[in-house]
């Protein structure tokens, strides 16, 4: 369910670090709880995006819901093929990354939860 | 969940089957079970059923019924013939649209009102007030279970559960007492999908073994529990509207483009004065359908703009899974209805271009245009 090598947010999104940059994408129980995504707005490439604000949106069927940057710093990487199959969140979400950011305060990542703060976190009042 | 929530019959078969429940106009009702796409998708390709047992039923009885509910909706009931159903608005002084339901001619007498589940005690209360002692009103939403099995391949299902031709029942037509799977049920050919399909008036003690026995019939062709969230985006494919989104009692059947189910030249009705002058004076707000680029979903009471200005407001919009668009229904002005008609909605602060889309925006046996 939650990958051992993510880090994770509170509102739901992961972070995996690849050196000096960060993968960012929606973690399952958002997808799940979203159902049926059928539209993802992305930021563009040299866009800033800043820790725990909305950097784009998923929409389901039923809901559209903000998603938040685990780490501020500047996107050099957003996933075109997302916003074409963005049903692939719903099969396939840690293999669905939203976008690439270089961090500009790296230490922003101790503060998201690891795999098992976060099952924990999901597991309660969810 | 919350405990005053009402349940159908069904309840416990939508737990067992995983279904995600929800509070819908008072009741627990399940939204969806595999997924409101895939579900969507069973009902257009293959079959798929429904408990809809939320909705109200009213009988309307005695030698006055016929004229009584005549004069209460704007279609016309004289018109019904014993074993035939009718849809038809309900409307205040104003022509504002109280309620939608269907209207079933039982017997040469009496008539079986179909209400929305939201508005059930508001429709009671309103009719039982116009009643008068010519007419028994009797609420019989918690005695009969509603199911409906809806899709291409729903007639051979339901067939194999009875010897009753079903084939000899035609759209918008019903036969009482039907013997299925063993129950006495009414079967009416209707829906609210755009697929052919059948709507099942059980008694509540009936529900679970007619749910099972369906199940079991249509297993070849795998036929699968619909929630509440594909029944939406069904019902917007087809055109259909939802009362609550699409109308309410600040907007008439005639701006809600419901026309064909006014009948001005049948006779005193409530709601007929305000129509009349409304069909005189010109409609200033008329409801379309629209299709805009992109996937983004155009949200109830969003800005529907023209060339930058404001111009009206999405009612219902969504993904539609089988034309893989982005639909919805709004209202624009008189001027601005005529379909292919360029428009834009207010998407979180982005116009999103579209085009005024005739309705339905799916219609059965056609192969959808891209």
């Amino acid at each position: 369910m939650y990958p051992k090598e993510l880090r994770y947010s509170k509102e739901h999104e992961w972070a995996k670090v690849e050196g000096k940059r960060v993968r960012v994408g929606i973690t399952k129980f958002a997808a799940d709880r979203l159902s049926d995504i059928v539209y993802v707005e992305l930021p563009s490439v040299g866009a800033e995006v800043k820790f725990m604000e909305p950097f784009g949106v998923v929409e389901s069927v039923k809901a559209v819901s903000d998603i938040y940057a685990p780490v501020s710093g500047k996107v050099v990487e957003v996933n075109a093929a997302l916003v074409e199959k963005p049903e692939t969140l719903n099969t396939d979400p840690y293999g669905a990354w939203m976008m690439v950011v270089e961090p500009s305060n790296p230490a922003e990542l101790d503060q998201l939860l690891d795999a098992e703060a976060y099952t924990a976190h999901v597991g309660e009042g969810h | 969940m919350d405990e005053t929530l009402k349940r159908t019959p069904l309840y416990q078969k939508h737990v067992a089957a995983g279904a995600r429940l929800v509070p819908f106009a008072g009741w627990e009702m399940p939204v969806q079970y595999a997924g409101i796409i895939e579900e969507h998708r069973a009902v257009r390709t293959r079959a798929g059923l429904f408990d809809v047992s939320h909705m109200g039923e009213a009988e309307i009885a005695g030698p006055g019924a016929i004229g009584f509910v005549q004069r209460l909706v704007t279609n016309d009931v004289a018109r019904l013939a014993v074993t035939q159903a009718l849809y038809t608005p309900m409307c205040t002084p104003d022509g504002g649209v109280i309620d939608d339901l269907l209207v079933y001619r039982v017997s040469e007498t009496d008539l079986m009102l179909v209400l929305n589940a939201s508005n059930t005690d508001e429709d009671l209360a309103w009719i039982r007030d116009h009643a008068g002692p010519d007419v028994r009103v009797t609420d019989r939403s918690a005695e009969i279970a509603l199911l409906a099995l809806q899709g291409p391949r729903a007639p051979e299902i339901l067939q194999r559960l009875t010897a009753a031709p079903l084939g000899e029942i035609r759209y918008y037509w019903f036969r009482p007492d039907v013997q299925v799977a063993g129950r006495t049920v009414l079967v009416s050919r209707t829906g609210y999908t755009g697929e052919d399909g059948f709507e099942l008036y059980a008694r509540a003690a009936d529900a679970t073994h007619l749910w099972d026995a369906i199940l079991t019939a249509g297993a070849r062709e795998k036929v699968v529990p619909i929630g509440l969230g594909a029944r939406d985006t069904l019902r917007l494919e087809a055109g259909y509207r939802l009362h609550g989104n699409d109308m309410d009692k600040s907007i008439t059947p005639l701006e809600a483009a419901l026309g064909w189910t006014v009948k001005l030249e049948k006779g005193e009705f409530i709601g007929a004065d305000a129509l009349r002058r409304q069909k005189a004076q010109g409609l200033t707000r008329r409801l379309v359908g629209f299709t805009l680029e992109g996937r983004a979903i155009a949200r109830h009471g969003f800005a529907i703009q023209r060339e930058g200005a404001a111009v009206g407001q999405v009612t219902s919009g969504s993904f539609s899974p089988t034309l893989e668009k982005s639909i919805g229904l709004g209202f624009v002005p008189p001027a601005d209805v005529a379909p292919g008609q360029p428009l834009a909605v207010d998407i979180r602060g982005r116009a999103v271009p579209g085009v005024v889309t005739k309705l339905p925006f799916y219609r059965r046996g056609e192969k959808t245009a891209g």
